[in-house]
Parts: C-alpha cells; sequence; structure tokens
C-alpha cells in the first residue's frame, strides 16, 4: 500500500489538531477538516477536524446520539442517500477528497467498508451473501469465489461453524455468526479502510470477544475505525480514541492518554462513568 | 365531603356499567350484523349456486342456446374473464411496480413531482369505474384505434383496431387497477428494512445493483399480493367492459387481440336483465355467480394470506 | 505485504478517486426510464380528463345542436353524390362497419326511406328546440303532450329529451339511502374494531370485511335484483319492485367496505396514549373511545364518509340492477329511479358516436368524474391533515 504515504506531499499541513501530541498529523489517512453536517435543519456535527492513521484502530466514543454514527457514515458517503443532508468542510482520503466534484460514491464504498450496528446479512445463502459482494467487484470465475468465500470467512472465524452449511439461509445463523458473516462480507472485498459501527453492541461475552480477536487481527491489513459504547472494549482494541459530544469532538489522542490522563473534564467523566 | 364524593364515583360507574354494555354491545351488533349480511349473501349464492356446477357447466359453451338450463355453459367466459386479466397484469405490473420503485427508491420524499404523482395515484383509486369505460372509449378505441386502422389498414373500410376488442378491455382495466399494484408495491418496498439496501450500497453496488438483486427479490411476495388484488378486483369489473370489448354473445372464443370476448361478470348482467324468464335460468345465473366469486375469492385469499406472511415475517425481522 | 489479492484485480491508487465518476450508462439510462415510467398515472388523470372533456365540452359550450327539426329537413336522394362518404354516413345514422358493408344501392334505399319517413313525421312545436342547449338540460320544460313543465330526460324519443336534473336526483336518492345505510354500520363496526374487541376477535372481523370488499360490484347488484328486491318489497310493501331504496342498499354493501377501512385507519392511528390518559383517569373503554379517541378521529370519520359517497356515486353495475332505471323526478326513494351511471352504462353503447347523445353521455360522464375527484380531494387533505396533527402531537 505505497499510497498511504501520499498524504504527505499532497496534504496542505492541517489546522492544529483538536488534541496536542494526537495522531501524527502527516501520517493520518483519512482526515476531516472543519466538517459539520445538518439533517434538515438540525446539526448533527460541528467542526469536525481529526485524522485518522493507517493500519491502526481507532475507536469513536461518546454519549448515544453525539453522531458517531453520522460521522462514520460520512467517510463511505453513505449519507447521501438521506434526504436533505447538507456538509460543510472537508474529508479526505490520503489528500483525496471525497466529497470533490468528481469522486464516484461506488468507487469509493468498494474501498472502504462497513460493518452495521444490527447486522443485516441478506436473506441468501452464506455462501450467496459474501458472493454477491465478490460479483460486484468482478469476480465471476466459480472457483475464484469459491475460495475468496472460504477465505473470509475464516477471516472472521465463522468457516468452521458454518463450512457444513454454506448454502443454507444466512437468517438461520445466530445474531453473533451473522454479525461475523457481516465482517466477512465487508472483508471479502480487501477494502481498505473499514468501519465498524457498534459491531459488538448486540452480542454476548464470547461473540464479542470473537470479534474483539478478529479486529486486532483485521489491523495487520485493514485501518480500522470503530464506534463503541463499551469503554473496556475501546480501551482493549483501539490504538486511537476520539471522544464526541453533542456532534463536537471533544477529545481525539492515544488511547492510553486518553483513558489514564485525558485533556478534558467531560472525558475523564465520561471514560470513568461518571458522566450524566 | 370525600365520603360523598366517593359514593357518587360509585354511582357513576355502575350507570357506566349499564353504558359499556350497551355501547360495546351496540358496535358490537353492527359488526355482526355486516357479517351477517356478507354471510347471507355467500350462503345464498352458494345454495342455488352448487347444484348449477358440473363439469359440463364450466367446459361447456353457449353454442347450443345460453339461457338453456343444461346446455349452456360458462367456459367462454371463464376462458375471457381470464384472457383479459392476464393481458391487464402484463401491461399493469411493470408500469405499477416501476412507479413504486421511483416513489419509494429514487425519488426525494418531498419533491414536487413525487407529490403530483401521489395525488394521481390517490385520484386514479377514486375514479367511478363507468368513468374508465369512458375513456377506453374515447381514448383507447375512437383515438388509438381509429387511428390505428388508417395506417395499418388503409383501404380497409372495416374498422379492425377501432372497435371493442380484447386489447382495449384489458389496456382499460390495466389503468383502473394501477394505483392497487402501486400501493401494494411501495408497501412492500417500505418493509424491507433500510438495512438491507445499506448493506448493498456500502458494499459498493449501484442503485441499480441494489434495487435488482436485493430489492425486488426481497419484495417479490409484496408485489406478488399487489398483482393478485389487482387481477381480483379486475377481475369482477363489468362497468368497464361494457363499451370496450365484452360480448353479450359470440359464437366463438376469442383469437385475436381486437376480437371481442364474453366475460362472467358482463354474463351476470346479461342473465340477470335479459333472460327471457328469470325463474327457469335461475340456474345458470346462480351457476355464473358463484364461479365468478370462487374465482375472486381464491384470488383474494391467496392474497390475503401472502400478505399475512409477509407482515409476520417481517416482524419477526423487525 | 501477504495479503490476498485483490479479487477486481490489481488494487489501484487513490488517485482513482479523484478520476473523476466512472459513467454507468444502464444506471442513467435506468433511473431515467423509470421516472418517466412513474409519470405514467400523472399522464393518465390527465389523458382521462382530456378524452371525457373532449367529447363533452362542445355540450358545455351550447356548440352541439340536437333539434329534431334539423334532422327532419331530409336530403333529395340525388344529393348522395355531392356528400362525401363521412358526411353520408352521419346523415344515414350509420356505424363505420354498417357504413362499409353496404353498396351503393342500399345506401341510395337508405336515402329514400329516410325522405319518407321525414315526410311522415308530425310538425312537432318542439322540433326546431336545441334540446342540449343548458336551459333544456338544467331547467324544466313545457313539452308537447305534457300539462305542465317537467324535467325529462328521454333521449331516444322523437324530440331528444336530455334534462339531467332526474338523473343528478336519482343519483343523490340512491346513494344517501346506502351511507345512511352503510354508515351507522361501518363506524360502529371500526369502533368496536379498532378499540373494544378482543384482538383474536378482531383477526376474524377484518378478513371478513375485506371479503366484502372483494365481492364484485355486478354479484352485489344481482343480489339486489334477485334476493333483496324481492324481501325488502315484502317487507316494506312499497309498489316498485326494484327502486332506489333497494339499490341504495346493495350500493352501501358495497360502501361498507370502503367506510370501515378508512375509519378503522384512523381510529388505531389515534395514539394510545390518547386513550391511555383517558384510562388512567377512571374511564371505562368505551368511554375512552367515545370521549376521547373518536373526537380524536373525527376528521378520519369524515372523510371516511366523504370517499363512501365517492364510491356510491360511482358505482354503475349495482344501481344498473337495482334501481328500476325509470328516469323519474321523485324523491320518493320508493320509486323507480335512474342513475346517472346507469344511464351511461345502459345507453352509449346504441349511441351514433359524436352524436349529441354520446356527447351528453360523456358530459354525464365528466360530472361524476368531478364529483368523485373533488371527494376523493377533500377526504385525502382531511386524512394527511389528521396525520400529520396527530403524528405532530405525539
Ligand atoms: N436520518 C436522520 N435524519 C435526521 N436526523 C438524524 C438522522 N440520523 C441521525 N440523526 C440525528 O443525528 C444525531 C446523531 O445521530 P447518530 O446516529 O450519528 O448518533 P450516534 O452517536 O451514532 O448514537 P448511537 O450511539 O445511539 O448510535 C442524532 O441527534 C440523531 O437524532
Ligand atoms: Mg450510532
Amino acid at each position: 500500500m505505497d499510497d498511504v504515504s501520499l498524504p504527505k506531499v499532497r496534504l496542505p499541513e492541517p489546522a492544529p489538531e483538536p488534541s496536542p501530541g494526537g495522531a501524527g498529523a502527516g501520517e493520518a489517512l483519512l482526515r476531516t477538516e472543519g466538517l459539520s453536517l445538518w439533517y434538515g435543519s438540525a446539526r448533527a456535527l460541528h467542526n469536525i477536524t481529526l485524522g485518522i492513521p493507517p493500519h491502526r484502530v481507532t475507536a469513536f466514543i461518546g454519549p448515544s446520539g453525539c453522531g458517531k454514527s453520522t460521522l462514520l457514515r460520512c467517510f463511505n458517503r453513505l449519507n447521501d442517500l438521506i434526504d436533505h443532508v447538507r456538509i460543510e468542510g472537508r474529508v479526505a482520503i490520503a489528500g483525496h477528497d471525497l466529497y470533490g466534484p468528481g469522486v464516484d460514491a461506488i468507487e469509493l464504498r468498494k474501498r472502504v467498508g462497513m460493518v452495521f450496528q444490527k447486522s443485516n446479512p441478506f436473506p441468501k445463502s452464506i455462501y450467496e451473501n459474501i458472493a454477491y459482494a465478490l460479483r460486484l467487484h468482478g469476480l465471476r470465475e466459480r472457483r475464484r469465489l469459491d475460495e475468496v468465500v472460504e477465505q473470509s470467512l475464516r477471516g472472521a472465524a465463522l468457516w468452521d461453524e458454518v463450512k457444513d452449511r454454506l448454502h443454507r439461509s444466512a437468517l438461520g445463523l445466530s445474531g453473533g455468526q451473522q454479525q461475523r458473516l457481516c465482517i466477512a462480507r465487508a472483508i471479502a472485498i480487501q477494502p481498505d479502510i473499514l468501519l465498524m459501527d457498534e459491531p459488538a453492541s448486540a452480542l454476548d461475552p464470547i461473540a464479542t470477544a470473537r470479534i474483539e480477536d478478529l479486529i486486532l487481527e483485521l489491523k495487520q491489513r485493514f485501518t480500522i475505525v470503530i464506534v463503541t459504547h463499551n469503554m473496556q472494549q475501546a480501551a482493549r482494541i483501539s490504538d486511537y480514541t476520539a471522544f464526541f459530544y453533542l456532534g463536537e469532538l471533544i477529545e481525539f489522542d492515544t488511547t492510553r492518554r486518553v483513558f489514564t490522563n485525558p485533556s478534558q473534564q467531560q472525558t475523564e467523566d465520561y471514560v470513568t462513568g461518571r458522566f450524566g | 365531603m370525600t365520603l360523598h364524593g366517593r359514593w357518587e364515583v360509585g354511582g357513576g360507574s355502575r350507570r357506566g356499567a349499564a353504558w359499556s354494555v350497551l355501547f360495546t354491545g351496540a358496535t358490537g351488533l353492527a359488526t355482526a350484523l355486516i357479517l351477517a349480511m356478507l354471510a347471507v349473501i355467500l350462503v345464498n349464492v352458494a345454495w342455488h349456486g352448487w347444484p348449477a356446477l358440473s363439469w359440463r357447466f364450466v367446459t361447456a359453451g353457449t353454442e347450443a342456446d345460453m339461457f338453456e338450463v343444461g346446455k349452456a355453459g360458462v367456459f367462454p367466459m371463464i376462458f375471457g374473464t381470464t384472457a383479459r386479466v392476464i393481458l391487464m397484469t402484463l401491461f399493469v405490473i411493470p408500469v405499477g411496480v416501476t412507479t413504486a420503485i421511483y416513489l419509494h427508491e429514487y425519488a426525494h420524499t418531498t419533491s414536487v413531482l413525487t407529490r403530483v404523482i401521489r395525488t394521481a395515484v390517490a385520484n386514479l383509486a377514486g375514479v367511478p369505474s363507468i368513468v374508465f369505460g369512458l375513456f377506453g372509449l374515447g381514448f383507447f378505441i375512437h383515438f388509438l384505434g381509429d387511428r390505428l386502422d388508417l395506417v395499418l389498414h388503409p383501404d380497409n373500410p372495416k374498422p379492425i383496431w377501432g372497435k371493442p376488442a380484447l386489447l382495449w378491455a384489458s389496456l382499460t382495466l390495466a389503468v383502473m387497477t394501477l394505483p392497487v399494484v402501486i400501493v401494494a408495491t411501495e408497501e412492500a418496498l417500505r418493509g424491507l428494512s433500510p438495512g438491507l439496501r445499506e448493506a448493498s450500497l456500502a458494499l459498493g453496488a449501484t442503485k441499480l445493483q441494489t434495487i435488482w438483486q436485493i430489492v425486488l427479490p426481497n419484495a417479490l411476495p409484496g408485489i406478488l399480493t399487489g398483482g393478485i388484488l389487482a387481477v381480483s378486483r379486475a377481475a369482477g369489473e363489468v362497468a368497464p367492459l361494457l363499451f370496450t370489448g365484452a360480448a353479450y354473445y359470440m359464437a366463438e372464443l376469442p383469437r385475436s387481440l381486437t376480437d371481442q370476448f364474453m366475460d362472467l361478470g358482463y354474463h351476470v348482467f346479461v342473465l340477470s336483465t335479459q333472460s327471457p324468464n328469470l325463474e327457469q335460468t335461475r340456474p345458470i345465473l346462480y351457476g355464473t355467480v358463484l364461479v365468478l366469486l370462487l374465482l375472486t375469492f381464491a384470488l383474494n385469499a391467496t392474497a390475503i394470506l401472502v400478505r399475512a406472511r409477509m407482515r409476520r415475517r417481517q416482524r419477526a425481522a423487525g | 505485504m501477504a495479503e490476498p489479492s485483490h479479487p477486481g484485480g490489481r488494487r489501484p491508487g487513490w488517485q482513482a478517486l479523484d478520476r473523476g465518476q466512472r459513467a454507468r450508462p444502464w444506471e442513467w439510462v435506468a433511473e431515467q426510464a423509470i421516472r418517466v415510467v412513474s409519470v405514467t398515472a400523472i399522464v393518465l388523470v390527465f389523458l382521462i380528463f382530456v378524452f371525457v372533456m373532449r367529447e363533452a365540452l362542445p355540450v358545455l359550450l351550447g356548440r352541439v345542436n340536437s333539434a329534431a327539426a334539423q334532422e327532419r329537413r331530409a336530403l333529395p336522394v340525388e344529393q348522395m353524390d355531392r356528400l362525401d362518404p363521412e358526411e353520408l354516413r352521419q346523415y344515414l345514422e350509420l356505424s363505420r362497419k354498417e357504413f362499409a358493408e353496404m353498396d351503393r344501392d342500399t345506401l341510395r334505399l337508405l336515402m329514400e326511406v329516410k325522405l319518407e319517413a321525414a315526410e311522415e313525421v308530425p310538425e312537432d312545436k318542439d322540433a326546431p328546440l336545441n334540446t342540449a342547449a343548458w336551459r333544456y338540460l338544467l331547467g324544466p320544460h313545457q313539452w308537447t303532450g305534457y300539462d305542465r313543465p317537467a324535467y325529462i330526460w328521454q333521449p331516444v324519443s322523437s324530440i331528444h329529451k336530455y334534462n339531467i336534473v332526474p338523473l343528478i336526483v336519482g343519483s343523490l336518492k340512491t346513494s344517501v339511502v346506502a351511507l345512511l345505510f352503510a354508515v351507522p354500520l361501518a363506524l360502529a363496526a371500526a369502533l368496536y374494531v379498532s378499540q373494544l374487541a378482543p384482538p383474536r376477535l378482531k383477526e376474524w372481523v377484518k378478513p371478513g370485511i375485506e371479503l366484502l370488499a372483494g365481492i364484485p360490484s355486478v354479484v352485489l347488484g344481482f343480489f339486489g335484483l334477485v334476493v333483496l328486491a324481492t324481501f325488502l318489497q315484502q317487507v316494506c310493501g312499497y309498489a316498485s319492485r326494484l327502486n332506489a331504496f333497494v339499490a341504495g342498499i346493495a350500493l352501501g354493501l358495497a360502501c361498507i367496505p370502503v367506510i370501515f377501512s378508512i375509519a378503522e385507519d384512523a381510529l388505531t392511528s389515534v395514539p394510545r396514549s390518547f386513550s391511555e390518559a383517558a384510562l388512567a383517569l377512571g374511564s371505562s373503554r368505551w368511554q375512552a373511545a367515545w370521549q376521547v379517541v373518536l373526537p380524536a378521529a373525527v376528521p378520519g370519520v369524515f372523510a371516511a364518509i366523504v370517499l363512501g359517497f365517492g364510491r356510491a356515486v360511482g358505482e354503475t353495475m349495482v344501481v344498473l340492477m337495482a334501481s328500476g332505471n325509470a328516469s323519474l323526478l321523485t324523491w320518493s326513494v320508493f320509486d323507480s329511479t335512474r342513475t346517472m351511471t346507469a344511464t351511461i352504462a345502459a345507453e352509449l353503447a346504441e349511441t351514433v358516436f359524436g352524436g349529441h347523445h354520446y356527447r351528453i353521455l360523456f358530459l354525464l360522464g365528466a360530472l361524476l368524474f368531478a364529483v368523485t375527484f373533488l371527494s376523493n380531494l377533500l377526504g385525502e387533505l382531511v386524512i394527511q391533515r389528521l396525520k400529520r396533527r396527530l403524528e405532530g402531537g405525539r
């Protein structure tokens, strides 16, 4: 992934980081500058500036409704689908503005995968769920399909559980298995960035642990942004943590700093559970 | 004072109980009365119609005499009704489903075009069926048909397209049932979880790919319901056919789209108003009504079942 | 990097994002096609309006002349060659098909017959009247042979009498009977089903009423004509077996499902919190239904009635079969009655295409279209406002 080094050349030096000592400015793969977003007349994001470093896990935390999902959906332009959304500011991957005039949102989404809060497998077979994604990318040869389906299911630690029923409906899987299938589907197409919106919120501790292991493993290959409400989870798996409150980025720093020595009182209150 | 008040409340609630029984009883009775009337119609038709039903009756034509008990059959009418309904489906399903897709998947909810389309659909649903008949006559037969004749058969003085025909009747019915299909399909689309679409789009699928491969296959039951509802609505309609294609009597089955046809519903009308002797022809009449009812109810029941299953599945999924 | 090769081949750099939107012609074509097709509904409503009005407009503008005297101005047979075929066909009142099948001699013969017939017809003081003019369509007239001015619909007599007032009154009579019968029953049932009935029962009642909605109107008409007419005559003992009353009851059966489903919908969409608040204050279920839920849903109930009226006025087969079809102008519901819809249904097939009778029937159609259009518009508006209010109050 040689293109990761591009931002150094292309990106103008960004405005000062929201939190000094945060993720190194020059290394960011994904960067927002003064990003604001409105749903109709309701402002959901206020002037967000942050940079997400490559091959790291970045966690977004904050109380419900603070705009974490909204921000995540700016990264693959899924907000485009909602009527009356207005965006100001810049979101760029490796210096390339995602909302620039000529950018193809569909190409973008092929390279920025997403796993949703609520698992959403297609009502098709397990195999077809993944094959659908692969066919979208032009892979049609049966043998290759079989191969990549297996690879992805293994990657999502699901292969052993489902290898005997690949052609049964995905809706017959348990909630945790469904979520791992969605992850398998997302990684099958080899995105560069993987956005995960509370991927473990509806799962039991065992399934959650599996998914956390998985994330740590996936980090080798992908840049991961994960939204979570679980402080321990954020602490366990992420390298960087961003804390949001009411649509504003309050603090962004290494996870260790955010959890042990945050610079903002609000952050401290939130991570220690003293928050309203 | 408190005591007094409490007594009052007690007395009020006793009176209230009487009212409650009266009110619940009266509204329940009204409900029962409606269902009873439905039952009377169904039992009456089944009772008198059943003896007339026979294999002969549904397979025989009217070659001998359409009013002669024991000889007259309803096959040509079953054929005609089926043909016009199938033809109608071919026209109305593609247009209706496409419109619903536009309204639900493409259009902004508040755009002017969407609002106008919705208003048009609502109004189309309220146009009296006889007016559709007038429209079919004025537009399809005398406007389109006459022009087709001029272009295709300029030297043939006999009208071929510019007269009542199977094609025009089916098109008229398609116009009439368009709102049914649109509304049912939209309901089906609305019932699909938005997560499904997002999942597909987030994988880099285009809108068209998402609609074609994810949305439509999953909305199929709902689309089917719409089709069945439209068919069952159209199967029993007579008024729009009066001037657009139904024939009082035809010696043969229709062979082409430009032929007229005999129709079950229209035949019920003919038998009950033009019969030389209503008492004598009663068995044919009841038999025909029963066949028509069975046909429409079978279709309706299918639609209701499909929809109930769909709703249950959606509830389970949601 | 030891990662599996990219399924789509070599991984492009991020510059690919800047290269502009990939042309996806099919995507564009499909979207445009879908948009174009979805305009069909608008086009159809427009076409219905245009094609019904096109035939009716000449009457509206007073451009149609239906004076019997004009028809009697028969042409000498020798003039046959001076007319072009279309004029000749119209003069002889032949359909295109008939005209096509006739040879010259037959046509000549017909001209002679017409001339003779014209000479035989006695003079009538009404013959020069253009009976398709507004004052004859709507106002009473002292016709020859009647002892006082009257509203007469008699399109196929020697003097075409086109007064539409008896038909309008007929439509109103049957619709009012239908609503008087259907509204109380349907509303009571809607209240019962939405507020009071045990849920298990609800699952039976609603499909039952949907079944009633599924009965074709020709079957309701048949039922009115064959069963209801005799039964009601025995019970009420009126003279004319088929009349507005019988037709109204049968029509009511067609309206009940419409009124029920809209009213039930409106009642159910009243937020549960309304009735729960009332129940918490000690009202019983029926009091909550009657004093809280029903008032909140009044616009919906109103809309249900308006839409039920639209259905009743526009229904054809029931009234055609069960109302008796005599175009008398009376206010008694027990007299045989002819409605606008039944008139169109019964007479259009026998009219000359483009003739005055044809056009006046289209005028009736336009009137029906307008009435149902307005009642639907009103109903929809009221429902939308109700929904918005209830959602806003939530
Ligand atoms: N489609 C939408 N239309 C209008 N407002 C929206 C929409 N989606 C989200 N919002 C609003 O935007 C704000 C941020 O929502 P968002 O879903 O991003 O929160 P979140 O941080 O992900 O919350 P949670 O932790 O509960 O998932 C909320 O106030 C929400 O009500
Ligand atoms: Mg969220």
